[in-house]
């Protein structure tokens, strides 16, 4: 555990020094090509910001109304065919959508399970190992102002299926 | 896509809300999403900036050159419509770093400046380009080498081994990555 958490914060300012480093190492004007870019960064983040807005008022209105719950309630027979167990479901259903809310709820299930619980690891694999796929898309297709996404919902949706799958899988394997 | 999602997902909200008693919660969350999405982007504006004044300096290294060069077999794979000597396969190959590295605040920006240079190789500027297509699902499968979110949960809650879902984590993450790789992998072939 310690060299995991000494791993996790010395990575980042590893990298930033050795990409400094190196610039100076080879001759560049490290702070005039810093603001370049730093400068590039503020247009990003405006194209960003509507996208943003929007989609957190839906998000929000999606949670806030109940709705979620009752479609969770409503799937989670369907869902339960494929061996997910039905204390996930909630967590499997906003993971995809809502970053914020799937670290809450996933927070949820280990405290009220047992972090060490079988649910409980399953939780924790599912978090590590899917993202927040309609933020994603959503922020990647708005800074470019692309309108038509063609088959990425799907494919990312698709996987993220496949990795709640897989988080269930692996500890059925190793708990038996 | 979320011009056919997002009207859905506001109507039924709205309907199902009004008919469940749920309108003060409703108009609470209408605030609370506007702060929540002005929060974020004033995080992000911080990051995104820094990450890219210091990827446009790892741009200019030979550092970079280096990685793109290790990974470049894979980038070819997965983008063979990206060419050689195109800049953008320096870019994809930091993001692919940090993803893998867990610096997602780093490889956010990174990735953002990807879909930019890529839109500008792109003939049809309102449609997703294959490349920008695999891209995008590669991000969404979130290749991790440790989870550290997830395993600063579990260490607060007291559990007996917090990195103990490291390999299960990498198993699922493996599986849904290459899930995400062969589903795009068709759909771009089928549509051509």
């Amino acid at each position: 555990m310690k060299f995991i958490n000494y791993f996790s914060s010395s990575v980042m300012p590893l990298i930033l020094l050795l990409i400094i480093v190196y610039g100076l190492i080879e001759k560049n004007k490290v702070f005039d090509i810093f603001l370049e870019g730093a400068k590039e960064g503020l247009n990003i983040v405006l194209k960003i910001f509507p996208t943003l807005i929007g989609l957190f008022l839906a998000i929000g209105l999606l949670r806030s109304s109940g709705i979620l719950e009752l479609i969770i309630n409503v799937l989670s027979p369907v869902l339960s065919i494929l061996k997910i167990p039905s204390e996930i479901m909630p967590l499997a259903m906003l993971r995809p959508i809502s970053g914020s809310a799937s670290i809450a709820v996933a927070t949820d299930i280990m405290k009220n399970y047992g972090v060490d619980s079988n649910i409980g690891l399953i939780a924790s694999t599912i978090m590590g190992s899917t993202e927040t796929t309609l933020y994603t898309i959503a922020i990647y297709t708005g800074c470019v102002g692309i309108k038509n996404t063609r088959f990425v919902l799907l494919a990312a949706l698709g996987a993220d299926i496949i990795g709640i799958i897989a988080s269930v899988l692996i500890w059925n394997i190793l708990e038996f | 896509m979320l011009n056919f999602l997002w009207p859905i997902f506001i109507i039924v909200s709205f309907i199902y809300g009004f008919m469940s008693g749920n309108t003060d919660k409703i108009n609470n969350s209408i605030f609370e999403s506007t702060q929540d999405a002005v929060q974020l982007s004033i995080t992000l504006l911080g990051t995104i900036c820094l990450w890219n004044g210091i990827m446009e300096i790892a741009t200019k290294t030979s550092l970079v050159n280096k990685l793109t060069k290790i990974l470049y077999p894979l980038i070819r794979f997965l983008f063979p419509e990206i060419k050689k000597e195109s800049s953008v396969n320096k870019e994809i190959a930091m993001n692919m770093i940090t993803n893998i590295l867990g610096l997602g605040n780093a490889a956010t920006p990174i990735g953002l400046k990807v879909m930019k240079s890529l839109q500008k190789e792109n003939d049809k500027k309102d449609t997703i380009s294959n490349s920008m297509a695999m891209f995008i699902v590669i991000n969404t499968a979130s290749l991790q080498l440790i989870p550290t979110t997830v395993i600063a949960i579990r260490n607060s809650l007291g559990a007996k081994n917090p990195t103990g879902i490291i390999f299960p984590v990498w198993f699922a993450t493996i599986c849904a990555a290459i899930t995400a790789i062969f589903i795009t992998k068709i759909c771009i072939k089928r549509s051509k």
